[in-house]
């Protein structure tokens, strides 16, 4: 991630190129259409994040919102297949609670949850605090959680790395009282 | 029986009028056994009279039709016909009895089509008062055009209710959540007007858990539930309804975005519910109970329609075919397996005992291997859907030559254009081609399918009415060459991905591949354009497409011209749905008179204004004209407009976004 443009308030993601903004098709009214829709369409769709999470993508042609006009649920399935097939990438839905959509980010890249954290800090801009077992996440208003395999939430931190890995299948940044509540129970 | 009370009837009724003095008029067509009728009556002041003449815009009225001339009282085999026949026709006047109710209503019972039934509707007071109270089923095609007390104000005994809320474009991200479309106002007012209502198909609504448990709990008779393209819910909703809904028959659960918090909802069916017909759970991700599943198919006798989600594998299908041979319908899990603890040959015998089976989808991950599995059960296949299986050109080939009855072929664009010749070469009776893209959003070397495959199908299956094509690059002259193939269209959805894209060949704009495709086609009801398009497509579509109900648009047309041209033509036009064309004020008002008579009209990222809207909203006060406020554009343009006819007026649950002028 570029940690330069990481102050600056934009509403686009850290590391992308302003020049990806250009619209590439004859119609002149429609350049703002073509900048990465991060405001109100972005409805918090998983494949919404996704495509606008392809840091891979080529930057030769911006993404339009909506197109091509595939619906969510078929993209989800490409998504899906994508993944087992190419078996790069564990990509789960992070979410935090206040932000107006969700982010995505691959555990594989991650050697454990130190680095998680530090990518999780960044990429929210905000601190996370000190993990003790004894009390949770010390030192800040946010505590991570995730959702397991049967759908519990869970603290970040209480399983082994790979155990964590293998279960995690979605995380949400819990914020505030919430918070808290998760902390001193553990 | 109905027949002859008909003819009795029919008999002593005289008739006269003269056409110019007759000012409501309608029909009503009924097929009875092998006797199509068609009745006529107008309304002319105080009197009733039956007429004879056939309307041109009839066109649920099937081809042949038997015509009653009263005082010749002899029938005449007639094709539509555009005018009126003098013959028909008596000089005198004279007034004549009505049908007795006893006579109409059970008649009127027969039309199903909602269509004929607001024709019939039309007639007179007698015929809409028969109709109202002989309607079981209502459809609402815009939640928003009518308020749920208007509904069960005019029709006292629903028993069935399909309901259709958010602009198409929400399937695209167009739509912000929190938009409306709420299901609870309608299930809150259904409960006390319908409470033994049946069956309830919900399309493009918000549906909440509260919802789901309220419609659970507060109708008793509900037998089949539809949810396609809904949100706001999770499977706590379907547990409600599983667990409560004794009497259920459907449960079909498609592409929403629901709330996936585990696959425990299923064995919330209670040991004696043994109604279920319909249960499809395809777009599900959890896990499901297999040994609860696999009960409920056992004690399910009359189960018909069966769609399992991916997490169930061939193991598990096998012991479910085995339970139910009598299947119609089947959605396979995933289609693959790492180890094989059962034979394949075990799989395939399975298959060949399903004798009914009409329909097959799923198939996930599928490969060479597991495939031929099906063979056996392709022959009598009217409907393959491999839209979630990504097939290479071989193997759609070898599985198509066992399918020789296919009228309905979805695929993924992996299959490429060699898989498309098998298709041509193959299904003769198809109908039906819808070709996804397997990566839409791959911009750089992709393969998928091109203008080739697209006529190698037309070349092959002449009765191809109904086209749905994702491709990278198109030419005027292929689809020229299609829709001489296949003059039939009746849905014509052309997709090329890359934006402004001419054609690839001369360069030129696609115009003239639409001009072709409305001109050759006369039964076009829906067109989706794409590609690099001036004014002239419109103008095209305006002059010749008479029968177009629904028309999209993205990213084309040079000028307000565009949009002028087809509020000027296309008479039947309901939906119109278009974004990112620069169309603007100028050419939203020139269709003034036209959107009473159309559905709704969705228009995002144009040139409007909000003063071009606000002068629409006060000439047409029957008219919502919703328009979405961005947070990014400036106030003076209307970035997001949808606007719908309605006898509800202005929508009270609009969120702060949304402003209706």
């Amino acid at each position: 991630m570029n940690m330069e443009d990481g102050l600056n308030l934009t509403l686009g993601l850290p590391g992308r190129d302003e020049s990806d903004k250009e619209s590439c098709f004859k119609n002149n009214n429609n350049n703002k259409r073509s900048q990465l829709e991060m405001n109100d369409e972005s409805n918090g769709s998983s494949d919404h994040a996704k495509e606008v999470d392809m840091e891979n993508a080529p930057a030769t042609k911006s993404q339009v919102v909506g197109w091509p006009p595939v619906r969510n649920y078929r993209r989800n399935n490409i998504q899906a297949k994508k993944a087992s097939e190419t078996e790069s990438g564990m990509y789960v839905k992070v979410s935090m609670d206040g932000a107006p959509y969700l982010r995505k980010i691959d555990l594989k890249v991650y050697k454990g949850y130190p680095e998680l954290l530090k990518a999780l800090e960044n990429m929210f801009k905000l601190t996370i605090g000190v993990y003790s077992e004894r009390d949770g996440y010390k030192g800040s208003e946010f505590a991570p959680t995730y959702q397991d395999k049967d759908g519990d939430w869970m603290l970040v931190g209480d399983v082994p790395w790979e155990m964590f890995m293998l279960s995690c299948k979605r995380m949400r940044i819990m914020k505030g009282s919430e918070a808290k509540g998760l902390g001193y129970n553990v | 029986m109905l027949t002859f009370i008909n003819y009795r009837y029919v008999v002593k009724c005289k008739v006269s009028y003269s056409i110019e003095t007759c000012n409501v008029t309608c029909f009503a067509s009924l097929s009875l056994s092998s006797v199509s009728w068609l009745l006529f009556s107008g309304f002319r002041e105080r009197n009733t009279y039956f007429h004879y003449w056939l309307l041109s815009s009839c066109k649920s009225i099937s081809s042949i039709h038997h015509i009653m001339d009263l005082n010749q009282k002899r029938t005449r085999m007639v094709d539509r016909v555009d005018s009126v026949d003098p013959d028909l026709v008596s000089p005198e006047s004279t007034p004549m009895c009505p049908f007795p109710d006893e006579v109409l209503e059970p008649v009127l019972s027969l039309i199903n089509s909602h269509k004929d039934r607001s024709s019939v509707s039309l007639v007179c007071k007698d015929w809409y008062n028969a109709e109202r109270w002989s309607r079981r089923h209502v459809f609402i095609g815009n939640c928003y055009s009518v308020s749920p007390e208007i509904v069960v104000g005019r029709f006292p005994k629903i028993r069935s209710v399909t309901l259709k809320g958010k602009p198409r474009f929400s399937d695209f991200n167009l739509v912000p959540e929190d938009w409306g479309a709420d299901v609870y106002p309608w299930l809150s007012v259904l409960a006390k007007a319908y409470p033994f209502l049946e069956e309830l198909r919900l399309k493009r609504m918000a549906v909440s858990d509260e919802s789901l448990e309220f419609l659970a709990m507060n109708f008793p008779e509900f037998k089949a539930l539809s949810l396609l393209s809904c949100d706001g819910f999770s499977t706590d909703g379907l547990k409600a309804i599983a667990t409560h809904c004794r009497n259920l028959a459907e449960l079909d659960i498609q592409e929403n975005g629901i709330d996936d918090l585990g696959g425990d909802w299923l064995s919330c069916f209670p040991e004696t519910l043994t109604t279920l017909q319909v249960l499809n759970f395809a777009s599900l991700n959890s896990e499901v109970n297999f040994n609860d599943l696999e009960k409920l198919v056992t004690r399910c006798k009359s189960l018909r329609v069966l769609k399992v989600n991916r997490t169930i594998n061939l193991d598990q299908l096998q012991k479910l075919l085995l339970r139910a041979p009598q299947l119609t319908e089947l959605g396979t899990g995933t289609f693959t397996q790492d180890l094989v603890t059962r034979p394949v040959a075990d799989l395939e015998a399975t298959f060949g005992s399903c004798k009914n089976l009409l329909t097959i989808s799923g198939l996930w991950d599928t490969n060479s291997l597991y495939l031929p599995v099906i063979y056996p059960a392709c022959a009598s296949l009217t409907f393959l859907n491999l839209s979630c299986a990504a097939l290479r050109s071989f193997e759609l080939a070898m599985l198509l030559i066992h399918c020789k009855s296919l009228r309905r072929l979805w695929v993924l664009d992996t299959v490429g254009d060699m898989g498309l010749e098998a298709v041509g070469s193959w299904c003769p009776l198809l109908e039906e081609l819808r070709v996804f893209p397997a990566d839409p959003f791959e911009q750089e070397n992709v393969a998928g399918v091109t203008e080739s495959g697209f006529v190698a199908v037309s070349r092959g299956c002449p009765k191809l009415h109904y086209v749905l094509y994702f491709c990278h690059q198109m030419t005027n002259a292929a689809v020229a060459t299609v829709v001489q193939n296949c003059p039939g269209f009746t849905h014509f959805r052309l997709c090329i991905m890359n934006l402004g894209q001419p054609d690839y060949v001369t360069n030129e704009p696609m115009d003239e591949a639409f001009g072709a495709v409305v001109r050759t086609c006369p039964n076009l009801q829906r067109l989706a354009v794409s590609g690099l398009l001036t004014d002239l497509t419109f103008e095209y579509i305006g002059k010749y497409a008479k029968n177009l109900e629904i028309l999209s648009v993205a990213f084309a047309g040079s000028s307000d011209l565009g949009l002028k041209y087809v509020l000027g033509g296309c008479p039947r036009l309901r939906k119109l749905e278009i974004r990112d064309c620069p169309f603007g004020n100028a050419a939203l008002l020139s269709g003034l008179t036209k959107y009473e008579s159309m559905r709704s009209l969705w228009m995002s990222a144009c040139n409007l204004t909000m003063n071009g809207c606000r002068v629409l909203a006060k000439e047409m006060p029957r008219l919502n004209v919703e328009v979405m406020k961005d947070e990014d554009s400036e106030d003076s343009q209307a970035h997001k407009v949808y606007i719908y006819r309605t006898v509800a007026g202005p929508r009270r649950d609009a969120p702060p976004f949304v402003l209706t002028l």
